[in-house]
């Protein structure tokens, strides 16, 4: 148990094995796990807080809540509601996400070579030790990734890993264009290795 | 109540990516230039186990089938599964291991989740005009391949047991986790 906790990485029968139990977990306690919906729902509480008419109580929808938006109005007002409303299951999942990262860091913290927590080596070897430029890819590719995570309906998470575990079609569909375009991008992008 | 599972099931879940390496680029995209396979061994072995234990418990009548949650299928799956491939290559994150890796103090987790944002909010506003067009129309809908006992949901073999098509993945992907090889770290 002790090893667990203050290993830095775990190999990869337990990390499989953790992986499994955790997925296994969420779904027969509550629901499959997802995380880029949450995105969204940040976006609308956002934007909730600069306009009055992002979000309104509409008793006429199933959730209770409506938009002009078409994408925050859609599933009878689903997003809106949660947006409306932060303190739900889903988007604290999420938040506690970072609290799971925080811990699992700071049993046995990063010593020394802290421009990796910048940039990756196999980034440096290629681009340079410029945090900026490592930080507008990164950024560049947020948005990539969660406007293709939206277009899909999940990510990772959702799709690949709580897909797969109900053996969805969509699950299958979403890692075939994922890894189809992630493995040459990444091929042919770092080709300095390291 | 649910809140307080949240903050458990969020927590243990932030952990456990953590310490598979899952929340370092490095390691992300070593696994996709195909150099260093341990995490895709680790995933593909994560799969494999809770695809067997949840049609077990589905199965035994632990899991009660209403949990189960299936996507639709549909051209923007495959298309929107590209475009996440493409960030995901150049980033090193994908959103889940994006927030995780805030937790746990890494500098570029940052800048990704405001792209993130931002991406996120793309799609609000064009989604309006995607209504109607090829890129949500359905290849084959909310199906799985194994009998999963919730009626919302077609699977693919209805006439085969959900545990026993269930259990034959669950088999293939164990088996091909452990043959890869787990590379260098080059």
């Amino acid at each position: 148990m002790k090893k667990l906790l203050f290993q830095k990485q775990w190999g990869w029968r337990t990390s499989g094995i953790g992986l499994g139990i955790i997925f296994v977990l969420a779904v027969a306690i509550i629901k499959p796990i997802g995380v880029s919906t949450q995105f969204v729902i940040l976006d609308g509480a956002i934007w909730n807080i600069f306009s009055n008419e992002i979000i309104v109580e509409n008793s006429d929808t199933k959730s209770g809540y409506s938009s002009p938006n078409a994408y925050l109005n859609k599933s009878g007002g689903k997003y809106a509601k949660n947006a409306a409303n932060l303190f739900n299951y889903s988007f604290i999942f999420v938040v506690a996400m970072v609290l799971g990262g925080f811990i699992a860091n700071r049993l046995t913290p990063t010593k020394g070579g802290n421009e990796d927590l910048f940039a990756p080596p196999v980034w440096r070897n290629q681009f340079g030790a410029s945090p900026f430029k490592r930080y507008f890819a990164v950024f560049l590719g947020g948005i990539l990734a969660l406007i293709g995570a939206r277009l899909a309906g999940g990510c990772t998470s959702g799709h690949m890993m709580s897909g797969m575990m109900q053996t969805s079609l969509s699950g299958y569909l979403f890692a075939a264009g994922a890894f189809a375009a992630a493995v040459p991008v990444a091929i042919l992008m770092y080709r300095k290795g390291k | 109540m649910n809140i307080f599972i949240a903050v458990i099931l969020g927590s243990l879940f932030g952990f456990i990516m953590h310490k598979a390496g899952a929340t370092n680029p490095q390691i992300i995209i070593n696994m996709l230039r195909l150099k260093n396979l341990h995490l895709m061994k680790a995933i593909l072995l994560g799969i494999g186990i809770s695809n067997l234990a949840l049609f077990l418990l589905l199965a035994t009548g632990v899991v009660d089938p209403l949990h189960v949650s299936v996507k639709s299928s549909y051209v923007g799956v495959i298309i929107g599964g590209v475009l996440l491939g493409i960030g995901w290559a150049i980033s090193g994150f994908c959103p889940g291991t994006g927030v995780i890796a805030i937790g746990s103090g890494r500098k570029d987790a940052l800048p990704f989740i405001l792209g993130g944002l931002v991406g996120a909010f793309i799609y609000m506003l064009v989604y309006e005009k995607l209504v109607g067009s090829i890129l949500l129309d359905k290849l084959g809908g909310k199906t799985t391949l194994a009998v999963t006992g919730n009626e919302n949901f077609p699977a693919l073999f209805p006439d085969v047991p959900g545990i026993v098509v269930a259990g034959i993945i669950a088999i293939v992907f164990i088996i091909i986790a452990w043959m890869l090889p787990e590379g260098d770290n080059a």
